[in-house]
């Protein structure tokens, strides 16, 4: 299988990702035992989880050296169902005001 | 059209330049693991559809021993995809003990997570944790809990197998390095799930 002519084949840049993204699961462990509560809270977690998935994405799966038409296929399209997945909540906060089925 | 000329036509669809200039098989992991991806995002939403609609729901998680412990796994499973790379790259330099020795040491690195993973499990189970019952609040934290890590441990022990076969096939030479470096892809997709699978389910259901 061929290499990208352009891949950075790099054990340094790798161990270095690897440490941020656990230095940044630290991030998300200290944000976990502050007083921040709720929708905050969550905010700040999955931004960290984002930032996380974006390097693993690009140092650890090597999207950073594929094509860039590659990376339009898949990134867009993948971020744009998840964002059409939101119109689930107020549905959610619905149920909470009127009555929640759930207990 | 002559009945000579139909093989070529035939034979000239095959050689057809690969997609994105990467090989078909790479490229349908990457199409398997956007969708999986799509999949593990709306198990989220709905844990967080269910979550948010409940006013009981239960923060059970205690810093010793679940999110020491949670801890102790993401460490495992991010290390293990550094040995997935280190192994992904010794097959590319052709170093064929490297590559198979690198991926062995990520198996069982998956086969550790999975094992934690189960002690986390039973320590829920006997506190009375079941799929609609709990001693704390809503009886679908269960549910939720037990399909969102459920389906990620299914996924670790998914890899452990298929990484497991690639590098023995690797050995006797059925596969080659594109092969490790494809599901290198899987490996590490397997992790970054569970970036946002720990915040998720455990972090913010820590108990205070």
């Amino acid at each position: 299988m061929s290499v990208p002519a352009n891949a950075k084949d790099n054990l340094k840049t790798d161990i270095v990702v690897y440490l941020v993204i656990l230095a940044l699961f630290g991030v998300q462990v200290a944000l976990a035992y502050q007083n921040t509560q709720g929708a905050q809270l969550l905010v700040r977690m999955l931004a960290v989880a984002w930032i996380q998935a974006a390097l693993g994405v690009m140092y650890f799966m090597h999207l950073r050296d594929e094509q860039r038409n590659l990376r339009l296929a898949l990134i867009p399209a993948t971020i744009f169902v998840m964002l059409m997945m939101n119109m689930i909540w107020s549905d959610s906060f619905r149920l909470l005001r009127m009555r929640p089925i759930l207990k | 059209m002559s009945e000579a000329n139909l093989p070529m036509e035939t034979h000239a669809g095959f050689t057809e330049a690969p997609p994105f200039a990467i090989p078909s098989k790479k490229l349908v992991m990457w199409l398997f693991i956007i969708s999986d991806a799509v999949t593990f995002a709306a198990l989220l939403f709905a844990y967080g559809y269910i979550k948010n609609a409940s006013t009981n729901w239960p923060t059970p998680f205690k810093f010793s021993p679940s999110i020491v412990n949670v801890m102790l796994m993401t460490f495992i499973l991010v290390s293990s995809s550094l040995t997935m790379l280190i192994a992904t790259r010794a097959a590319k330099a052709a170093d064929k003990v490297g590559a198979i020795r690198w991926t062995f040491v990520t198996v069982a690195g998956g086969i550790l997570f999975a094992l934690l993973h189960l002690r986390e499990w039973l320590g829920l189970i006997s506190q009375g944790v079941k799929l609609f019952e709990n001693p704390w609040g809503s009886p679908m934290f269960g549910a939720t809990f037990f399909a969102i890590t459920g389906l990620h441990l299914t996924h670790v022990l998914g890899g452990v197998v298929a990484l497991t076969a690639v590098a023995l096939g690797y050995k006797r030479g059925r596969y080659n390095a594109g092969d490790i470096e494809v599901w290198s892809l899987y490996w590490h997709f397997v992790d970054l799930v569970w970036m946002f699978v720990v915040p998720m389910v455990y972090l913010l259901n820590v108990a205070r």
